[in-house]
């Protein structure tokens, strides 16, 4: 019953008939989904209002506050030049979030064109994938540090470097999709009727597709929020006059055994941030296609 | 007599798949899943294709229908080569011929609603010039296959299985093709419900004038509906002719077996069920000679060396056995 199952996979992932009683059950029957949603959102607020939430401005040096203990004034304390560090991290969520979903929107119209072109033309198949094994052969961090290292660091660049690091991988997601709905009996129909192949890829083969794309989004959103931290850490990542939190936890390093603080709040920020994304992905895997579970 | 030319005519078709190919990308194995088929269909007729599973039906179905292409042979539309057809005339070919799947689960896109699955062949072959045109054109369609009219917004997963195959048969009928083929069309629904669509596909053929191809294994079916039968083996078209000849005086040892194995609802008389030995063989290495001689109770040596060519054996009724059989299936010694 391979092709029953299927037809659930694809089929039922978005009801046709969305309803105010069916958004409730929804949200009972997926807390994951709430909860991810809930601190994403909550980040997204901070990172869009930093500047009313962050009284202080990140990037004001002054010597003689540096290094403060958490207080009522600096929440989170001072780092080495006297500068808020809740102001830091709130300005901070905007580099990760905006790296996060803009790699996941590129990383995914990359995976889309060429997953789509790769299962859909045998031709481009052996060229595209080899492509991507050549791509996934080296670990996406240090393939988006030698990137950086070519192009200069900016949140563009790392954006860029991140997208072309990930992006493989939901090229093969894609491939894999497109080949196994082209064995589905209305991609013969949509030919019989007289359908192009890019009009089947578009209307009948990418509609088909999307549960399990989201799904796999939501996980290179977390992915590059990580790398661009790590790239921030080691200095190759988003320029120092840009508060991130990787950049904070770099410049906390050295004083880490004595001023723990300065590293703990970024950190706990961006696992926070990284933990809701990976929720609302795994609550969204569960909710679109419980089959996929395992093959994701 | 004039001869009408056939709406579909098969010379030689043959289709093979090429497995496993080795570093050089030349093929190591071959599925000989169509072989040397040959066949005419008229406007207006029903032609079943029978045999079990793994024959070459479905092959022969996908090939006319040109959602593969032939290895060998080729065939006609209306008199003019359609095998070969590329671009624009493959696109108008295609608005000739039409199919209906086996499983309408799978056969209707998930997320295109009813209108939007049968406006496709009318965008697609230009024939429909505005979307009142269409609305006008899909209304008629639904009316045709005893859906209602309301069904145009409804998605696939909202319809019974039965319901399904009627949208996926009027996408068939949205070109106004020559030809449907209908590829295990019915196999896949209650037994209710194959009769009102095998009813719904007469009806619409007396109406239209249009010429069935249906593909079955189910030979109870095919006797309540077909003209004419095409009984296939392995890949080879064993015994042709009228339904009366195919299920009142089947010719092949094989067609005697096929039939034999009919349910036959009744208590009184039982007729002998003929039991065939063993599998089919593997369609990657066909016997030689004829392909049923591994089973075939009445085989020789001529039947192991000689592959047997589709004789008349008057009227329509074609076989393809180098013996002939009395009525009560006593092979009557004679070579042909």
């Amino acid at each position: 019953m391979t092709i029953k199952s299927n037809m659930i996979a694809t089929g039922d992932l978005f009801p046709s008939e969305p309803r105010r009683g069916r958004v409730a059950t929804f949200v009972r029957r997926h807390p994951t989904i709430v909860a991810g949603g809930g601190i994403l959102f909550l980040m997204v607020l901070i990172a869009v209002f930093a500047q009313w939430i962050a009284t202080i401005d990140p990037d004001k040096i002054a010597p003689i506050k540096r290094n403060r203990e958490p207080t009522a004034e600096f929440w989170f304390g001072t780092d080495m030049l006297g500068r808020d560090l809740f102001s830091r991290v709130v300005y901070g969520a905007r580099v990760s979030l905006l790296v996060g979903f803009a790699v996941a929107v590129c990383a995914t119209f990359l995976g889309l064109v060429t997953g789509l072109a790769a299962g859909a033309y045998r031709r481009l198949d052996m060229v595209i994938m080899r492509l991507m094994d050549g791509l996934m052969s080296v670990p996406p961090i240090l393939l988006a540090i030698a990137l950086m290292a070519a192009v200069g660091g900016s949140v563009f660049n790392v954006i860029l470097a991140i997208s072309i690091a990930e992006f493989p991988r939901m090229s093969r997601l894609v491939r894999g999709l497109v080949l196994s709905i082209r064995e589905q009996a209305y991609i013969d129909g949509a030919i019989a009727s007289g359908s192009s192949m890019p009009k089947i890829i578009v209307k009948h083969i990418l509609p088909n597709t999307l549960g399990p794309i989201m799904v796999q989004a939501t996980y290179i959103c977390s992915a590059a929020m990580i790398t661009e931290a790590a790239l921030s850490f080691i200095g190759a990542g988003t320029p120092p006059s840009i508060p991130s939190w990787g950049g904070i936890m770099n410049e906390g390093r050295m004083l880490w055994q004595i001023k723990p603080y300065i590293i703990l709040f970024p950190a706990v920020f961006l696992s926070l941030t990284v933990l809701a994304v990976n929720l609302l992905g795994d609550g969204l895997r569960d909710a679109l296609d419980p089959r996929a579970a395992s093959r994701i | 007599m004039t001869m009408e030319t056939p709406v579909l005519e098969l010379r030689n078709l043959q289709k093979h798949y090429f497995l496993r190919p080795d570093f050089w990308g030349r093929p190591t194995a071959t599925v000989h899943a169509m072989d040397d088929v040959s066949l005419s269909l008229k406007r207006g007729e029903t032609l079943s294709i029978v045999g079990e599973s793994g024959c070459g039906k479905s092959t022969l179905g996908k090939t006319i229908v040109r959602l593969q292409d032939p290895t060998g042979g080729e065939f006609l539309l209306n008199g003019e080569r359609a095998d070969t057809l590329q671009g624009a005339a493959l696109k108008a070919f295609r608005a000739r011929v039409q199919i209906v799947f086996q499983d309408p689960f799978s056969s209707l896109n998930p997320r295109m609603s009813v209108r939007e699955t049968l406006a496709e062949p009318l965008v697609n072959f230009g024939l429909a010039a505005s979307r009142a045109d269409i609305d006008a054109k899909i209304a008629t369609l639904l009316d045709m296959v005893g859906l209602p009219r309301d069904a145009t917004n409804r998605y696939p997963h909202q319809f019974s299985g039965g319901q399904r195959q009627r949208i996926a048969i009027a996408r068939a009928l949205a070109p106004n093709p020559d030809v449907i083929v209908c590829d295990e069309a019915v196999s896949a629904l209650d037994v209710s419900v194959k009769a009102q669509i095998v009813n719904l596909l007469g009806d619409i053929q007396k109406e239209t004038g249009l010429a069935l191809i249906f593909i079955s294994h189910d030979l109870a079916i095919v006797e309540h509906l077909t003209h004419r039968v095409a009984v296939m083996y392995l890949g080879h078209v064993v015994e042709e002719g009228a339904r009366r000849e195919i299920f009142g005086a089947a010719a092949h040892p094989y067609t005697r077996a096929l039939i034999s194995a009919v349910p036959n609802p009744t208590v009184e008389e039982k007729k002998p069920r003929i039991l065939l030995k063993g599998d089919v063989p593997s369609p990657l290495a066909p016997p030689s000679g004829c392909r049923f001689h591994t089973r075939c109770a009445f085989a020789t040596d001529r039947c192991r060396a000689e592959v047997p060519r589709l004789r008349k054996i008057g009227g329509d009724h074609a076989v393809a056995c180098h013996y002939d059989f009395s009525a009560d299936g006593v092979l009557i010694q004679h070579a042909h």
